[in-house]
């Protein structure tokens, strides 16, 4: 059984926490004694049933105001998988928990209204998904329940959908008409909509293949940790601790130190008291090498088959996250995954409107604006770009005098 | 193109791992937090798998209420001593004596809301900057929202509204002097998930946790262990029952569950099947709907 986290890009309107309530609800998801307090709460739907949003609110302020301000993780597991779900807000000023909610998913859920369909939102939403690359994605149509369940109204706006899926380059689009409040086609197939062959959103989410593995020649592990004993039995031993971000290391294999470019061959992999014969990605294992290399945190360990790129000067698109608005006469620290260096930002090269997905041009970023900007670092970074491998090709920017996290940073191109 | 995948429990152990490592690398006195109930006990498991044969880079802090199931303590001692790693005790007892914090009074007095001053003047006494702890986001709504890495101010407070967005498997764990980081490796492990991980892991449990004989009490409508941490009366009455229990705290607030499950596979095999989530059994959530929310806004776990 593997775990798939997926993400959910609507707002309150769209029935987004309905459609997780559902999902939950109807895969016995929810205990006895979170459904007490459920019925206990004042919140119905109009036809007095449990409201299923009341789940996913978990902030004394949430549940006030009726909206999802912050990301919420939840998991449920069928026979099939497991599921983590990132439930973000779907407003634009929480455009930000939304880049987080999709930085970790590997499938998006994206909801239109029947009633409204393509809306601003969706292009907004939709925008969010081909920026941070979630590879699958899964359209549905809610609120079908609204509409008579008509067929009309959901071809119209697949038609309108795929448009926009592809000025977006979004290639792998599955629609699902919905209803959530109802149950049709969320967990079980709708009696309502004969006219649709598909699957349930269960159903594909248990089914879809999101590998997202790459070639072993891009095998790429950061080195996080030394594990230096130097007790009297273990007195050369010398381990690199670290996660496998992508592709698959093996015994014997040439690898290379970056940034520092020397050369060594792995000599075992060890993963606690098991000496496995290869690495593969998402694993946390200690590699030693054959050779006494100079190695410290924050140095990649890379497969010599393909190293990744190294400079100082990176075009990267940006999300700023931070009530405080970019000021680029100030240094920043980015980190890269263990690594940490400081950062200039030497040029805005435009900021998008995330409505229109028009560039303009702009002088700073504000809470929420995504754009492309010219990154310049102290040290060099061992990154590959993030179209090729994400996981490696991501960084976020740390403001010195607050440690905030400002800014996300997905490197697209040399400077 | 490899499509090999992880396993469920082999990807939320390596993701752990990292968050681990991450700790060792990021902070400069990190102290793991060790409550002797079975989410902690994973963490160790965790803790051996990220850095042996090395040491851990970090001690094992017990923040003991003095009411404690006499099993764990023994388990406690046991482990630090096969482990070879140093145990740091903070005792909620030298609160009330100082006068620090008031014992409760009352029927459902407990001193799990006491253990927030002891915790936050151990931390301030050994100077520690991350805590690591065994939270999980599936146990509560409060902490569905909560951060991997979640920093709390000079008081020891989360502010819910000023979280630090948490991106790819990115962590800043960058903080002012005086403040600290809440750290939770197992943040998206279920109660489920860490029953499987050990059984796959056959790691041993305090016996608690399994079926067992006890005497004790019926406290709002929940089976709570008779002992003399809990204010009885003569309306209490007093059975015995086969009982285990399902998270380990203060005597005065985990109540049991009646269970004839004696075995690890029993256990799995109840919770599957189970319709009441793992912190029923807590009385102290139960206060009001925001209880978890308003504790650790107030420097709780």
């Amino acid at each position: 059984m593997d775990i798939l986290k997926f993400f959910t890009a609507g707002s309150v309107d769209d029935g987004k926490s309905t459609l997780i309530g559902r999902l939950l609800y109807d895969t016995n998801s929810i205990l006895a004694d979170q459904l007490e307090a459920l019925q206990a709460s004042n919140r119905k739907n109009d036809d007095g049933t449990i409201d299923l949003a009341i789940l996913t609110d978990g902030l004394r302020a949430e549940r006030e105001q009726g909206i999802t301000i912050d990301v919420a993780y939840k998991y449920f597991q069928t026979e099939k998988r497991k599921f983590i779900i990132a439930d973000t807000p779907g407003h634009i000023q929480y455009t930000r928990n939304m880049v987080t909610g999709a930085s970790t998913a590997k499938l998006a859920i994206i909801l239109i209204d029947a009633r409204k369909g393509v809306v601003e939102q969706t292009v907004r939403h939709s925008y969010l998904v081909s920026l941070l690359g979630v590879s699958e994605l899964a359209v549905c149509i809610n609120k079908m329940d609204m509409v008579d369940y008509s067929e009309t109204v959901f071809r119209e706006i697949t038609e309108a959908y795929e448009a926009l899926a592809a000025k977006l380059n979004l290639n792998k689009v599955n629609f699902i008409p919905v209803s959530a409040l109802k149950g049709d086609n969320i967990v079980h197939r709708s009696v309502h909509m004969p006219w649709y062959d598909g699957s349930s959103l269960l159903y594909f989410l248990e089914n879809v293949e999101v590998t997202g593995h790459l070639p072993s020649v891009y095998a790429r592990m950061p080195v996080q940790w030394v594990i230096r004993p130097q007790t009297e039995d273990l007195h050369d031993y010398r381990g690199y601790a670290g996660r496998i971000l992508s592709g698959t290391f093996k015994k014997g294999d040439a690898v290379t130190v970056m940034p520092s470019g020397q050369q060594s061959v792995i000599d075992r992999i060890e993963v606690f008291d098991k000496e496995p014969e290869q690495a593969l990605t998402g694993m946390s294992v200690t590699l030693h090498l054959k050779d006494q290399v100079d190695i410290s945190r924050g140095d990649v360990l890379v497969s010599s088959a393909r190293l990744t790129q190294q400079t100082r000067n990176i075009a990267a698109d940006l999300c700023w996250m931070d009530q405080k608005q970019l000021d680029n006469s100030l240094t920043y620290l980015l980190q890269h995954n263990s690594k940490i260096t400081k950062c200039k930002i030497a040029d805005i090269q435009y900021k998008v409107d995330i409505n229109t997905m028009n560039k303009e041009s702009a002088d700073t970023f504000h809470l929420n604006d995504i754009g492309r900007v010219e990154l310049k670092t102290a040290d060099e970074l061992a990154f590959d770009w993030y179209d090729e491998n994400p996981a490696n090709g991501a960084a976020i920017l740390i403001d010195s005098r607050t440690n905030l996290t400002v800014a996300a940073l997905m490197f697209r191109e040399a400077v | 193109m490899q499509a090999q995948k992880l396993d469920y429990l082999d990807e939320l152990e390596a993701e752990a791992i990292h968050i681990l490592r991450e700790v060792a690398g990021q902070f400069e006195k990190p102290a793991l937090l060790f409550s002797g109930g079975k989410d902690s006990i994973t963490l160790v498991r965790l803790a051996e798998k990220a850095f042996r044969p090395g040491k851990f880079p970090f001690p094992l802090v017990h923040i003991d209420t003095g009411h404690n199931f006499e099993e764990t303590i023994i388990y406690r001692d046991q482990m630090v001593e096969r482990l070879g790693e140093k145990l740091i005790v903070g005792y909620v007892q030298d609160a009330i004596d100082q006068g620090k914090v008031l014992e409760q009074k009352g029927k459902n007095a407990s001193r799990n809301a006491l253990q927030t001053v002891t915790l936050l003047d151990t931390i301030a006494e050994h100077g520690f900057d991350a805590c690591i702890g065994g939270a999980r986001r599936d146990e509560e709504k409060a902490r569905a929202k909560e951060r991997i890495f979640s920093v709390r101010d000079e008081f020891g407070q989360w502010d819910p509204k000023r979280q630090r967005p948490e991106l790819w498997n990115i962590y800043n764990g960058r903080i002012q002097k005086g403040e600290n980081v809440r750290v939770f490796p197992i943040s998206n492990w279920t109660e489920l998930d860490v029953w499987n991980y050990i059984r796959r892991e056959k790691m041993d449990l305090p016996s608690i946790y399994f079926a067992h004989q006890r005497d004790c009490i019926t406290r709002n409508g929940q089976l709570m262990a008779a002992s003399p941490y809990l204010n009885m009366d003569e309306e209490d009455l007093i059975v015995s029952r086969k009982v285990r229990f399902r998270t380990v705290g203060d005597m005065s607030c985990t109540a049991a569950v009646a269970s004839d499950a004696d075995q690890i596979d029993d256990i799995i095999a109840e919770i599957s099947a189970s319709k009441i989530s793992e912190r029923g059994a807590r009385l102290d959530d139960k206060v009001s709907e925001a209880a978890m929310e308003d504790r650790k806004k107030g420097g709780y776990f």
